[in-house]
């Protein structure tokens, strides 16, 4: 008792919340942030041109932005829970009424200062908002029907209002990032193994229901070589690339596929095809080291806090990112369909940026407010 | 407080344990992101760096260097010139619009070529070579040049392209190049092989024949390339081969003059050398510009060409069939000596015609030539004299003497596709052919050289060539140092039974042209140097009815279509030969009138040549 009413009293100077930063967590996020800066320039041909000056910009303003969250103390990030998912929430149907429509889907929305893509910002807030709701749970009652039911109701909403802009892959993410909340809260095993069964047996009939361009995406995925201009381009160039970088790579500014335009969507879902080619295995290893001891200071961070909701969402977020990862490497070295999935930090575009540093944020506070309890 | 630090801690080993078989998991995903870059980045790497440089880099093959024809003196007959061309890559221009306008005001381009160039630039990429012009004239040439400060993206260039510097002279012989179609394309191996648009391609003569190896190989130009084929920078630039250089035998100097002898006449004249077979002039008439093709012919030049009623597309040289008239005489003669048919008393009485089988056949001279012997008759043409030695003679024998002698079958072999057989006709072809038995009568016109029986220039010059040369085969050839085909095992086998026949041949030929009453007699040259033999012959267009055998009309009094050919063989200089010749004037009248006159021309400069012919080989084996 004594104890809990001392910490809980216990307020940071300044120069404490600074001593208490992770500073491997933050080298590594401007580490990657200036990687992220070289490929960039890389895309624009060596040049600083729109892409590598927008990229930077964000990049700063967003990283200050974490710096800034990260002396906010955790139990506030905690009580802005629901009020930030019902907030995005209302962003996604403002999207649906009045979003911008950009090659046949409709994801932005107009926020006079900027055009913003609430569906990543609900990838980081579903799981604020799944980790207050288990925060103070009892374990017997994590499996009652109540429980699963609004926790379902809470990722299926935003799911839907995604699924309908189109943007099936991103609904899938914030389905995968939901889920993540409710595997670390306790809900029991089998509920799994039962949606996972459930998943492959529909598999089938979900396919069935795909749009034409989603199936295709599929069926090339299956097979690249049937449409190698077509459908198939993008995953054969981005293996080619990939494939023909080698152990170090073809040098910075020396990769033939981005440089003579053979690579898709470089900037964005396939930034990490340049990079490979560029660098090769080893850069790419490098690569993947980095977002590795991100992601395993995001759980240290989480295992050390003394918090539930800290702890449940730094859990959270390492395994949400880790997936991110995983999916667009996946994507680009022919392991997955081509699902739109940015790498991130890497990955050029705004709200995705926004909503992995809000992300970094709230762990950064959790860090900085480790030994806080949450009543 | 204990209920809710034991749920606590029940919560947080729950956690706990999720979180480490969470990480578990990540750990296998990690190696499994890891081991796919290997086996993409190591394993497969020269397999994905093939396909990048496959990507990335293109060739480009610009259009050879077409190798030459050189005459036997070394002029070039035909070459190549540096044209002046003008293109304009779109994409490098500001002001397309303004470019070509200006453009065709300092050209003077006319409105359909202006028309004909747009249409070209909509159905090229913005970054292809457009080529505005492709033969400039150099003071067009050199205007641009002056201009090029206001023509931005308008390239001057120099390319290289084929030229015919004697013009209509050489056409029938080497033909001329166009541009390559898709059926040049598919029939040679090495026009696919080179092929780049625009390429150039040999279309008739010896260009068709020999495109293998005049063609050449591309330069090769790699690039860099983006993945709209826009070229980004050069890597390398491989040097082609220039064609092989063709020498001919011909003489350009007796080319020529065959070109003059022949101007707006239809004929041919063709002149070998009798015991190397070279062929030192070949030649029909008339002609046509060969470089008029090279850009693509106007439509009005080939009309014009197409339309004349002289034929100048068909080289009458190798596809002429043409009856050989009396000029055929020698070989019947010869024929009826090597059978034992005639000896040189044998002598016929020609009364101007004679009855036979119920046929009346005329002599060419009405009253006759009265009693005549071998050497007689072949000296005045006397028709009576040959029916009656083809008819003891018969068709058969005389047939295969004249095949010995080359007629009816190819002299060139197989280089010149148009070339033309002939025919010498016996029994079994008549049987075969036409499917009727040989009349006696038919054997009788062969005897003269009419009827079935027909020849080319070429196999005429061939003919008198051989029995110049004392009754040797030679394989007549138009390439120096064509070895290979050259020398066939059977070249200078004796074509005859007894020489002296030959001789009693040649010395009747001699008569023809340089005795009083020969039919050639004022053609004849005195000087011994120049001194020629040679055999008129006048062939029939149609039958000449009875009519008009009473009408007894002159040349210029019957229509061109139904004018006799005149044609002549001659050989010399009568001591010591060495050249043979044919000439036929298409409805040129007689025989001794209009062809034995260029014969005396032509043995002028023949052999005023030879002494510089000669020089020349020897000087090659001192050189060797």
């Amino acid at each position: 008792m004594y104890q809990h009413t001392r910490l809980t009293t216990n307020r940071l100077g300044f120069f404490q919340k600074f001593r208490n930063f992770d500073y491997i967590l933050l080298v590594c996020i401007l580490l990657l942030g200036f990687i992220s800066l070289a490929t960039m320039y890389s895309t624009d041909g060596g040049e600083i041109k729109f892409h590598t000056k927008s990229h930077f910009t964000k990049l700063a303003v967003f990283t200050l932005m974490m710096l800034v969250m990260s002396f906010i103390n955790i139990k506030y990030w905690f009580s802005i829970g629901y009020l930030a998912y019902v907030a995005v929430v209302g962003l996604l149907v403002g999207t649906y009424l009045f979003g911008i429509t950009s090659s046949g889907s409709q994801r932005w929305i107009n926020l006079y200062f900027i055009n913003l893509q609430p569906s990543e910002l609900m990838k980081i807030f579903i799981i604020v908002c799944l980790a207050k709701f288990f925060h103070r749970m009892k374990l017997e009652n994590v499996n009652s029907i109540y429980t699963i039911l609004t926790s379902l109701i809470i990722i299926l909403l935003p799911m839907g209002l995604v699924i309908v802009q189109p943007d099936l892959g991103t609904a899938v993410l914030i389905a995968i990032s939901g889920i993540g909340v409710l595997w670390f809260a306790g809900i029991n095993y089998k509920y799994f193994i039962y949606t996972i069964l459930g998943f492959i047996i529909s598999l089938p009939f979900v396919i069935a229901f795909l749009k034409p361009y989603q199936k295709l995406r599929v069926l090339t995925f299956l097979n690249p070589d049937k449409d190698p201009l077509g459908a198939g381009y993008q995953i054969i160039q981005s293996k080619i690339a990939v494939g023909s970088g080698g152990i170090f790579g073809k040098g910075f500014l020396k990769g033939t596929q981005s440089y003579l335009e053979f690579l898709p969507e470089k900037h964005t879902d396939f930034i990490f095809t340049l990079f490979s080619e560029e660098f090769g295995f080893v850069g790419s290893a490098i690569l993947l080291v980095i977002y590795a001891i991100i992601i395993y200071r995001i759980v240290a961070i989480g295992a050390s806090s003394r918090s539930y909701f800290a702890k449940i969402f730094c859990y959270s977020f390492g395994a949400a990112i880790f997936v991110f990862i995983t999916i667009n490497m996946s994507m680009v070295l022919g392991l997955l369909p081509i699902v739109g999935s940015p790498l991130p930090i890497m990955s050029y575009g705004g709200s995705s940026m926004l909503a992995t540093m809000i992300g970094f944020g709230i762990v950064m506070s959790a860090r900085v407010h480790n030994q806080q309890l949450i009543a | 407080m204990i209920n809710s630090s034991s749920d606590n801690v029940k919560k947080l080993n729950s956690i706990n344990r999720r979180m480490f078989i969470t990480g578990s998991l990540k750990f296998f995903v990690m190696i499994g992101i890891v081991s796919r870059l290997f086996f993409l980045q190591v394993k497969e790497n020269k397999k994905y760096l093939t396909l990048s440089d496959k990507n990335r880099i293109r060739e480009w093959k610009l259009a050879p260097v077409r190798g030459e024809f050189h005459d036997y003196f070394g002029n070039v007959i035909a070459g190549n010139f540096e044209a002046y061309q003008l293109h304009v890559i779109p994409e490098q221009v500001e002001d397309f619009r303004y470019v070509i306008y200006r453009l065709k005001d300092l050209l003077e381009l006319s409105d359909n070529e202006f028309k004909k160039v747009l249409k070209k630039k909509n159905e090229i990429k913005p970054w292809e070579t457009l080529i505005v012009s492709d033969n400039l004239s150099w003071q067009k040439f050199s205007k641009i040049n002056n201009h090029l400060y206001d023509l931005n993206g308008v390239k001057p260039v120099i390319s290289i392209s084929r030229n015919y510097p004697f013009k209509e002279n050489f056409t029938h012989l080497i033909g001329y190049v166009s541009q390559a179609n898709q059926d040049d394309i598919e029939s040679t191996q090495a026009i696919k092989k080179n092929f780049v648009p625009g390429l150039k391609v040999g279309k008739v003569g010896l260009e068709k024949t020999f495109e293998e190896k005049l063609i050449g190989t591309n330069d090769i130009e790699r690039y860099e390339v983006n993945a709209y084929g826009r070229r980004i920078s050069q890597l390398e630039f491989q040097k082609g081969e220039k064609g092989k250089t063709l020498r001919l035998t011909i003489d350009t100097e007796v080319q020529k003059l065959a070109n003059e002898l022949l101007k707006d006449k239809a004929g041919s004249i063709c002149v070998m050398d009798i015991y190397t077979g070279a062929v030192v002039a070949m030649h029909s008439s008339p002609s046509f510009d060969p470089n008029l093709f090279v850009f693509g012919i106007s439509q009005d030049d080939w009309q014009l060409i197409r339309n004349d009623p002289m034929k100048p597309l068909v080289n009458k040289t190798l596809q002429g069939n043409y009856s050989p008239g009396s000029t055929i005489k020698p070989i019947v003669a010869l024929s009826a000596l090597e059978n034992g048919i005639v000896n040189t008393s044998f002598t016929v009485r020609c009364t101007g015609k004679t009855e036979m089988y119920g046929q009346t056949y005329h002599c060419w001279k009405k009253k006759g030539h009265g009693y005549v012997s071998l050497r007689n008759a072949m000296k005045q043409s006397c028709d009576t004299y040959f029916y009656e030695v083809a008819r003891k003679l018969g068709v058969d024998k005389l047939s295969e003497t004249a095949k010995k002698f080359g007629l009816g079958e190819k002299v060139f072999g197989d280089l010149f596709d148009i070339e033309k057989k002939g025919l010498i006709p016996n029994t079994q072809w008549k049987k075969n052919a036409l499917g009727k038995g040989w009349l006696l009568g038919e054997t009788i016109i062969t005897g003269i050289g009419q009827g079935y029986i027909q020849t080319t220039p070429i196999q005429l010059c061939l003919m008198t060539a051989q029995i110049a040369n004392g009754g040797y085969k030679i394989y007549p050839h138009i390439v120096v140092d064509d070895k290979a085909k050259d020398q066939p095992i059977d070249k200078f086998t004796p074509l005859y039974k007894n020489s002296k026949n030959i001789k009693i041949v040649q010395d009747a030929i001699f008569g023809s042209t340089n005795e009083v009453m020969g039919t050639s007699y004022r053609s004849r040259i005195d000087n011994p140097k120049y001194q020629f033999a040679g055999k008129t012959g006048t062939a029939q267009v149609k039958k000449i009815t009875e009519e008009e055998r009473e009408l007894d009309l002159k040349t210029f009094q019957i229509p061109y279509e139904q004018r006799d050919h005149a044609l002549y063989v001659a050989f010399g200089p009568y001591k010591n030969p060495r050249y043979a010749l044919s000439v036929i004037v298409e409805h040129g009248g007689n025989g001794s009138t209009t062809a034995a006159p260029m014969a005396t021309k032509l043995f002028k400069l023949i052999i005023d040549r030879h002494k510089i012919r000669e020089s020349l080989r020897n000087k090659k084996y001192l050189e060797i």
